[in-house]
């Protein structure tokens, strides 16, 4: 296959970007998309060219770290996969392909396609937690959980953390990001205590990140690489909305 | 026998008693001076931040270290499986001792007993304290948590959160961490990563680290320095570890005086989707899982094995008789479920013997169609009621169930390599997974320079020459919440009048010097070849001859392949961009730079081991069926490097005493 | 940590979209008032009917007390609606050069800014028309008598441009007939939607009601928590047809009546 990739090429966040015209040839159907990157960078290194940077690690789609909007929606064309699990064989031979960073106020542009997505981190430090020290927990086993709760919460859980869903969000609102986190502890007996003040605290961090707000567009949900769902937004919302009433 | 310039400190009583009553008497340190002790973790994955967040709820000051763009994106998330635990829920007889006993027997007999039991000590007091952080663990409809099987043992003792343990674990340990971050007692150095520790008057005070994004390098004092940055699979390029995990932080300590204890024993995990061409950058693991109902096989004729390769002959067309099951075959007692290392060597010797089944030649069949039809299919017809079934109606009806049981690592399969696994045989191949080698540590964790510790996969580890599945999240914990907290107080108890040391203090002048000086010559290289290239030749060298066979002629010919690349990589490396700068490029250069150096040292602890045990395969040292032959007479210790000039090694031995295991011999047949 | 009083709520990225969907849903359930009293358009009583019922919405004290609270809510609406909107551009200075939203999300949903736009122009006009020349202007009045015995209208008097009384409306008994002198919105309305132009705006605004609500009454349940997977049918069926269907064809009917019963 040969591809015409149109890439965002931008140095840091002081400066603007561009795009960038590149040429790959002979690439195959069984390479990731990352690894097509991979074949382009070599490709510019020895040419004596800069590489492009992007972030990636794990590639197999669970430490959160891959983050390319490619042809207008976040992690590609298919859904429920990240950028590192997409192949090649999902685009046709002489596509031209458009790749762009996370665009959200919230994730300043490290350097072309790397953004910033510490607010996530700060979200979390802001209340993202059960406050139970090491060594005072009770035997595993006295926690009884219904299996519905446990699995509710797993779902929620199983979010990476790549922000896909501020990404492909037109208001580059984290709510499913935030709402995840919510919604795993207000399901589960153990986060109880601090229910309220959690989501009071997580929100307001989010609010001061400068992400934009909920349109309910459902755009995360559908472009979201673990299918978190809406649902947890609502959850979000009414835990919210209790906490500030009760509180 | 142990060499006199190291010394475990495995504390004196009865092997049930040791920790209890070490952490009894262990030295403290009063909550009023933590506050100013000074650590520095260097990680974030289950080891490192576990042990940030303990010991900053402790009271001590943290800094941690890591080179992603966030603490929860450490490799720990992508293990699969589950955590092993002594919780005994299943009522089925697991205890502190079976869970001891299975993991020196699992790692083959190369283990610290000491280290070993109170690992399986604490094991269940890591569950208990991650389902209080709210991981959410899979659980049985009466609320309880669940539990399933996993190699190697007779117990159900593992506890898992679907196919996304390591995520669960990592994320309530990272929660934990970002609490203390919230709070203030723990300063978060992301998209940092260490390149040297500095070391004054003999013990470890510190650490320079680059920030990525601007290229600046820091300095970073810290009343002790923990290790906690993972393992080295890297080395061989291809393997399951992330892009960015890699042997830097371990290496530069190494290089400062700490030693590197069994750098050649590594985990190869037989069931991976097997590599599609050279621009191939990782290797996915496919669940060990999948062996209970696969049958793992390759064809018995040549030239049907070379008709597959070029694509001329479909396998479902190969007759049964006609086809090879070949664990089915050599081991009769445990056919496919034969532990990682029995699996991963057999594939490799059909493979080698030309009966590969892919284009490269190296990959096997793990085939479910004979089991998903007359196992499952067989069973729902009878359920059903069905008399006489159509071979359709069994493929239909067993579809589902093994749907039900694999699909997301079927839809994974496909996925990765565009092939549908419920009508053609999946293809596999070992690839490196785990590193039970890594730098030496005590009963303490210390490494051979005080106040400098290894943590998780980083230390050499308690799993031996082997690891088991399910239990490297149980190590990483463990070490974090249960062990560090607890052992640092006896060196940290003697540091309480030690006031915070300048970093103006000439040895981090100096050590920043170096690093810089370092930093500057892989740029000012400015040769043709780019880092990718040099790490691809070294992991091939890697894999043939340090892999999952070794023998002698070829360790020595590896020995000196990675000396000539290493030159060429001096000479010929080049790295684009700036120095400060964000720039990915020099950040794997000094990674491979430092693999370049390791493999030579993997080469040689491979060498030097004469001797087949757990992950260590030497070709010379079998028994005439092909089995790994042990020699406990010559080779019952932990092989600990000593680095004594630029690529130069002394290997120091620490003597393993088995006092309450009898050795035995472990044969799958 | 947080400022935690009540009031707070509304400050938030969360809070704000409850009033959104609070003021949203309160004018969803005046829409459904609406629509039905405007139904007495259709009767053949030379608008009658109609002009009682615009006596009756404009003088009951207690329909007078919620529409004052609709107007605020309309205002409300709008008005924090444009702040979210702009809030939402900032938070993605740079935009994307390749957008496909169609792949993850519903038109009508990423354009309830741009749509409800529309209806704000459409609601000042349309006020403007009717609600502000009745109450203000210059409607003129018109005399319906109707005999007793049979309630059948014998006669339609217009009482002229400079006719003046102090209520909207008189009832009055004489013989066997009943007159009403009532403020004639009923000539407005059919006056106004002689014109062309004017029938299409009405009609191009209720699409643009449609649109708003089909995502509107939906994401107002979304907004205030209310997302069960038992009842998310019942939501998204009654936006659908209530709201984005027969409402706005209701309305667009009513046009499209007078213009083509001239």
């Amino acid at each position: 296959m040969n591809i015409t990739l149109k890439v965002w090429k931008q140095k840091n966040n002081n400066e603007r970007g561009r795009f960038e015209t590149y040429q790959v040839k002979e690439v195959s159907p069984d390479m990731s998309f990352l690894e097509m990157f991979d074949v382009l960078n070599e490709d510019l290194i020895t040419e004596g060219k800069e590489p492009i940077a992007f972030d990636h690690d794990c590639r197999e789609g669970i430490c959160g770290m891959c983050s390319m909007y490619i042809n207008g929606r976040p992690h590609g064309p298919l859904q429920g996969v990240t950028t590192c699990q997409l192949h090649m064989r999902s685009f046709r031979d002489g596509d031209t392909i458009v790749v762009e960073p996370w665009r959200a106020a919230a994730f300043p542009v490290i350097k072309d396609l790397a953004v910033d997505r510490s607010a996530f981190d700060r979200i979390m430090a802001a209340g993202g937690f059960v406050s139970v020290n090491t060594g005072n927990a009770q035997d595993a086993n006295n926690i009884l959980i219904p299996k519905t709760d446990a699995d509710l919460a797993f779902e929620a859980a199983a979010c990476i953390g790549c922000g896909a869903c501020v990404a492909a969000c037109k208001n580059s609102s984290a709510m499913l990001f935030v709402s995840a986190k919510v919604s795993q502890l207000a399901l589960l007996p153990q986060g109880q205590v601090e229910r309220q003040e959690r989501v009071i605290s997580m929100v307001n961090q989010m609010d001061e990140e400068g992400f934009g707000s909920c349109t309910n567009t459902g755009a995360c949900e559908a472009e979201c690489p673990k299918s978190i769902s809406v649902e947890n937004i609502a959850r979000l919302n009414r835990e919210y909305l209790s906490a500030k009433i009760t509180k | 026998m142990t060499s006199s310039k190291i010394d475990a400190h495995i504390p004196e009583g009865p092997m049930a008693e040791k920790w209890s009553k070490y952490r009894s008497t262990v030295h403290l340190v009063n909550p009023a001076n933590k506050r100013h002790l000074e650590i520095i973790v260097v990680g974030s994955g289950l080891a490192g931040a576990s042990a940030a967040a303990t010991l900053a709820e402790l009271g001590y000051k943290v800094k941690v270290f890591c080179f992603q763009d966030s603490a929860r994106r450490a490799h720990s998330i992508a293990a699969q499986g589950g955590i092993n635990a002594a919780k005994n829920y299943q009522n089925d007889g697991d205890s502190v001792y079976r869970l001891f006993y299975d993991t020196v027997k699992g790692g083959d007999y190369r283990s610290r007993e000491a280290n070993t039991h109170r690992l399986a000590e604490v094991s269940g007091n890591i569950i208990d304290q991650c389902v209080a952080q709210g991981v959410p663990f899979a659980r049985e409809y009466g609320g309880l948590l669940s539990n399933r099987s996993f190699g190697g043992v007779l117990v159900q003792r593992t506890f898992y959160a679907a196919g996304q343990t390591g995520q669960q674990l990592l994320l309530g340990a990272y929660s934990g961490l970002m609490r203390q971050v919230g709070v203030g007692a723990v300063k978060m150095y992301a998209r940092h990563e260490m390149l040297d520790i500095v070391n004054i008057d003999g013990k470890c005070r510190g650490i320079i680290a680059r920030d990525l994004i601007t290229g600046k390098l820091e300095r970073h004092f810290g009343h002790a320095v923990l290790l906690c940055s993972g393992g080295y699979g890297n080395a061989y390029y291809l393997s399951t570890n992330a892009m960015g995990s890699n042997v830097t932080a371990a290496w530069k300590a190494h290089k400062k005086g700490a030693f590197f204890g069994n750098p050649c024993y590594t985990q190869i995990h037989p069931t991976c989707i097997p590599v599609s061409g050279d621009h191939q950058s990782k290797l996915t693991l496919m669940s060990e899982s999948l062996r209970n109902d696969g049958r793992i096989w390759v064809p018995k004729k040549k030239e049907d094995a070379e008709a597959v390769r070029s694509g001329k002959l479909n396998p479902n067309d190969i007759k049964p008789e006609d086809r090879d099951y070949y664990l089915e075959r050599r081991y009769p007692a445990y056919g496919n479920l034969v532990p990682r290392d029995v699996a991963s060597r057999a594939a490799k010797e059909r493979c080698d013997a030309g009966f590969g089944v892919n284009a490269t030649g190296e990959a096997v069949f793990l085939d479910f169609a004979y089991n998903l039809r007359y196992k499952y299919g067989q069973m729902e017809a009878i359920k059903h009621g069905i008399e006489n079934p159509t071979e359709q109606q069994l493929f239909d009806l067993g579809k589902e169930v093994v749907k039900e049981k694999y699909g997301n690592l079927f839809d994974m399969y496909k996925q990765i390599t565009g092939v549908d696994p419920y009508h053609n045989p999946m293809m596999i191949y070992p690839a490196v997974h785990y590193t039970m080698g890594g730098l030496w540590v005590d009963y303490n964790l210390m490494t051979t320079v005080p106040g400098l510790y290894a943590l998780g996969e980083a230390n050499f580890s308690d799993h031996g020459a082997n690891r088991l599945g399910a239990s490297a999240l149980m190590q990483g914990l463990a070490d974090g919440y249960f062990v560090i907290p607890y052992t640092i107080g006896d060196y940290l108890s003697h540091e309480i009048g030690t006031k915070a040391i300048s970093t103006d203090h000439e040895a981090f002048v100096s050590a920043e010097k170096d690093v810089r000086e370092k930093l500057e010559k892989l740029m000012n290289v400015k040769g043709t070849k780019s880092v990718d290239h040099f790490h691809k030749k070294l992991g091939k060298i890697m894999w043939e001859k340090c892999g999952m066979a070794r023998n002698a002629t070829g360790l020595k010919e590896a020995i000196t392949e990675i000396q000539e690349l290493r030159k060429q990589f001096w000479a010929d490396v080049r790295i684009p961009g700036e120095l400060n700068d964000f720039n990915p490029e020099l950040e794997k250069a000094g990674r491979v730079a430092d693999f370049l150096e390791l493999g030579e040292l993997m080469c040689m602890d491979a060498l030097q081991r004469n001797e087949s045990c757990g992950g260590h395969f030497r070709e010379e040292y079998q028994t005439e069926e092909g089995e790994a032959k042990r020699d406990d007479e010559n080779f019952a210790f932990v092989s600990a490097w000593e680095r004594t000039g630029e690529n130069q090694w002394y290997m120091h031995k620490e003597e393993l005493k088995f006092e309450y295991i009898k050795i035995a011999q472990r044969s799958y047949k | 940590m947080s400022s935690n009083n009540f009031l707070s709520l509304f400050n938030s990225s969360v809070g704000k979209k409850v009033i959104m969907a609070v003021t949203g849903l309160f004018i969803c359930v005046f829409l459904i008032v609406h629509v039905a009293g405007n139904f007495q358009l259709f009767k053949a009583d030379s608008g009658l009917s109609f002009n009682k019922y615009a006596v009756l919405m404009t003088t009951n004290p207690f329909i007078k007390t919620i529409s004052y609270l609709l107007y605020t809510f309309i205002i409300v609406h709008a008005i924090r609606g444009i702040m979210i909107e702009i809030e939402n551009r900032r938070a993605r200075p740079v935009k994307y050069a390749k957008y496909n939203g169609n792949a993850n999300s519903k038109w009508a949903s990423r354009n309830m800014g741009i749509l409800g736009t529309i209806l704000l122009v459409f609601i000042v006009v349309h006020m403007h028309d009717f609600w502000y020349n009745y109450k203000f202007g210059h409607t003129p009045f018109t005399l319906y008598k109707t005999e007793l015995a049979t309630g059948n209208l014998v006669d339609v008097k217009d009482m002229g441009p400079d006719f003046k009384m102090g209520s909207k409306m008189e009832e009055m008994m004489a013989g066997d007939y009943k007159y009403v002198i009532v403020k004639d919105l009923y000539k407005e309305v059919k006056e106004e939607f002689k014109r062309l132009l004017w029938v299409v705006f009405y009609v191009v605004c209720m699409g643009a009601v449609s649109f708003h609500l089909y995502h509107g009454f939906r994401s107002g349940f979304q907004s205030l928590g209310l997302n069960s997977r038992k009842y998310n049918n019942v939501f998204q069926t009654i936006g659908t047809w209530v709201f984005a269907i027969i409402i706005p064809l209701s309305f667009a009917a009513m046009p499209l009546y007078f213009y083509f019963n001239q």
